[in-house]
């Protein structure tokens, strides 16, 4: 079976900012996502997700190279110094590229 | 026992005790939306049937002074933040804006309190809550963000106004006057009668939080532990007032007193998370869910009715 490479982007972060985030995400071109809800620990402490205010999320999204470098330069800007964020990307085989 | 200790707290020293000792004890996530989903609703809807007993145009008056008194509260805590605590702008109007927005937790802590004591309440106090939510959040983030020009405002009033806090009070309440006493009667079982029961529940909950998040506590300094204790007793002290020259009963002056002295832990974060990112949740979170809350639900409340009680005497 054909298969293409593409990046997965994932996004681990306040649940707060999830409306916030979701519509840049698609204005910078994202097709798609997936969001799970998350719960760790990090250099910002401890998030249980016991309770509102300290729950996390991770968000995925599949794209090629070049929307997956400016979503990561416009979160760099515009979220990284204020919200809890941490943002990494890797490569994966997909089965249908013209999805993502 | 003390006669006028309200039972109902001992669940949220119960769930503070379980975090200190790190049980395992955790209440789902699913679980603490749906008590606080069923809380505001019964809330609303209690104020709902009990506004019908009223003519909406009695009330105008009486609310916009409890508007503009409660807009007060971020305005003297912003300069007490910013110029005696040295904490930066966005925090300081961050946390202006908690405490002048309200806890509906508290609210229902202070009505129950009441209820057992058979202290008799004005039931559109219920429409003070949900007049007091919102107007500080917004002055709050105006103090955060003076002079800047990319507030996001447009998801900010989204935040602030259709947040579920306000659509289920506020729905409650419609709810509640369109249908009358009557309409809600077979509905009384599941909203009211057990509704002290759930607030227990949502209260063990609060102690698992305030508990686990004890810590964020030490990181806040002196000041603001100070802070979140002295503001609670000024709102109080103009809620007091406020109650007792528009003519509540002690009942009314009481949750008047502890709606001002209360501060918000739920919706405002929130919102405050969106308009001011600068603004670092755990000072804000810390002083009104860590020491504000705990100090109105144990000092605050009965000391509240206790001068409510002397005051409402006096006459206008």
């Amino acid at each position: 079976m054909e298969m293409t490479t593409r990046k997965l982007l994932t996004i681990v972060t306040e649940a707060a900012i999830e409306d916030t985030l979701v519509r840049e995400l698609e204005q910078l071109g994202a097709r798609g996502y997936t969001i799970t809800d998350a719960r760790g620990k990090g250099s910002g402490g401890k998030r249980d997700a016991t309770w509102g205010p300290h729950a996390n999320i991770r968000i995925e999204v599949l794209c090629d190279v070049a929307t997956a470098q400016s979503i990561c330069a416009a979160l760099r800007e515009r979220y990284s110094d204020n919200y809890a964020m941490v943002l990494y990307v890797g490569d994966v085989d997909v089965l249908r590229p013209l999805k993502f | 026992m003390m006669s006028s200790f309200e039972p109902v707290i001992l669940f949220f020293v119960l769930g503070a005790l379980a975090g200190f000792v790190r049980s395992d004890l955790k209440i789902p996530g699913v679980l603490y939306e749906s008590l606080s989903i069923f809380l505001l609703l019964a809330i609303g809807l209690k104020g709902g049937v009990e506004l019908a007993r009223y003519p909406l145009s009695d009330l105008a008056l009486p609310a916009l002074v409890v508007v503009a008194v409660g807009a007060l509260i971020p305005l003297i805590a912003y300069p007490v933040l910013h110029l005696v605590g040295r904490l930066p702008r966005a925090d300081a109007g961050s946390i202006a804006g908690h405490y002048g927005s309200v806890s509906v937790v508290t609210f229902a802590v202070g009505a129950t309190y009441l209820a057992r004591l058979g202290e008799t309440t004005e039931g559109y106090m219920v429409v003070f809550l949900v007049l007091l939510e919102f107007p500080a959040l917004v002055i709050g983030v105006l103090l955060a963000r003076r002079g800047e020009s990319n507030t996001p405002w447009k998801q900010v009033l989204h935040e602030v106004f259709v947040g579920k806090s306000i659509v289920l009070l506020l729905g409650g309440l419609v709810i509640g006057w369109m249908a009358g006493a009557g309409g809600i009667a077979p509905l009384d079982r599941l909203f009211f009668d057990l509704f002290k029961g759930v607030l227990a529940f949502f209260l063990l909950e609060m102690g698992l939080v305030v508990a686990r998040r004890f810590g964020e506590l030490r990181r806040a300094g002196i000041f603001l532990i100070a802070f979140a204790v002295f503001m609670p007793l000024v709102g109080a002290g103009l809620g007091l007032l406020t109650g007792w020259w528009l003519g509540l009963s002690v009942g009314g002056i009481t949750l008047l007193a502890t709606l001002y002295a209360s501060a918000s832990y739920i919706a405002a974060p929130a919102a405050m998370r969106i308009a001011v990112p600068q603004a670092n949740p755990a000072l804000s979170i810390g002083a009104a869910l860590g020491i504000t809350f705990p100090f109105n639900l144990i000092v605050g409340i009965p000391l509240y009715h206790r001068l409510a009680q002397s005051l409402h005497p006096l006459g206008v």
